[in-house]
């Protein structure tokens, strides 16, 4: 059931990238390309999912449990650290450079073409690297963990 | 390559089936839909949350597999796209978040942590596209 579940919670995102078009590295740079022709699509889509999602989150703030009864663990908020403004910082200097985020470089690698092959193996390297060396603050946390928690 | 202007319709449907999907997962199996941490654990996890991991992840590519990603291309140089692709692991690993698990996720969970790390990722790759312009790329 858990993976059913997940199942079609993947099968809605996937198309939600799909219509709002995100899968496309150009509609992406369209939107942080401030100079040129800023499209706003990009922070439309992503309130547009915040709207949704935020009942949901509210919900499981105050029950501190899945509809199954699945108990999601309340973990202590984090502080704003170090982790958190390098990672950011990091990621938004690839993201600027492709235009390409996890869920849409996912999508783009099961097309298989050479350059989002390359993207993911590079990909995996740097997640491998932050694994090995256990650079991550000790109060970080991975979101979707067997442990997590909706509490980033 | 080029943006074709989307119908902001479009956008809204799409981010809502977005943020319906991380809410199924989250009302359903108590998870958050942050793919950079699902990726992760799915490289790196154990064996009970991976069958979930992989359905996940399953669900996210058949639309596109079923009817294609139309004109989507990742363009650029293969070392550019090696150099962003490590880049983009390695940030939202140590960030322990990407666009979706903090940019659609923690800011719907109204996290402090979640709306800094969105800021911050966004910002520097504004900063990132005007560089590269300055430089004459792209």
């Amino acid at each position: 059931m858990t993976a059913v579940i997940a199942l079609v919670a993947g099968l809605l995102f996937g198309s939600g990238l799909l219509v709002c078009g995100m899968t496309d590295p150009a509609n992406v740079l369209a939107f942080l390309d401030v100079g040129g022709q800023w499209s706003p699509s990009l922070p439309l889509t992503m309130a547009a999912a915040i709207a949704v999602a935020l009942p949901a989150y509210a919900y499981a703030r105050r029950t501190g449990r899945s509809l199954r009864g699945i108990t999601i663990e309340v973990a202590d908020r984090p502080h704003i650290d170090g982790a958190l403004l390098w990672g950011s910082s990091l990621f938004g200097i690839g993201w600027g450079l492709t235009g390409v985020c996890p869920g849409p470089a996912l999508v783009l690698v099961s097309t298989g073409t050479p350059n989002a092959v390359t993207f993911a193996v590079a990909y995996v390297i740097g997640v491998y690297a932050v694994d090995s060396l256990s650079v991550r603050g000790a109060s970080s946390r991975r979101c979707g963990t067997a442990s997590a928690t909706a509490f980033f | 390559m080029s943006a074709v202007s989307i119908p902001v319709w479009q956008s809204l449907a799409g981010g809502a089936l977005i943020g319906a999907g991380a809410g199924v997962l989250l009302l359903g199996n108590g998870r958050v839909a942050g793919i950079s941490g699902i990726a992760g654990r799915l490289l790196n996890g154990t064996l009970g949350e991976q069958a979930w991991h992989v359905a996940f992840i399953a669900g996210l590519v058949i639309p596109a597999l079923a009817i294609g990603s139309g004109t989507a291309q990742l363009t650029g140089s293969a070392p550019l796209i090696a150099i962003a692709g490590l880049l983009v692991g390695y940030g939202t690993r140590t960030a322990s978040g990407c666009t979706s698990g903090h940019g659609v996720c923690g800011n719907a969970n109204l996290s402090p942590r979640s709306l800094v790390a969105t800021i911050t990722f966004m910002g520097v790759a504004m900063l990132t596209v005007a560089l590269r312009h300055l430089a004459g790329a792209a």
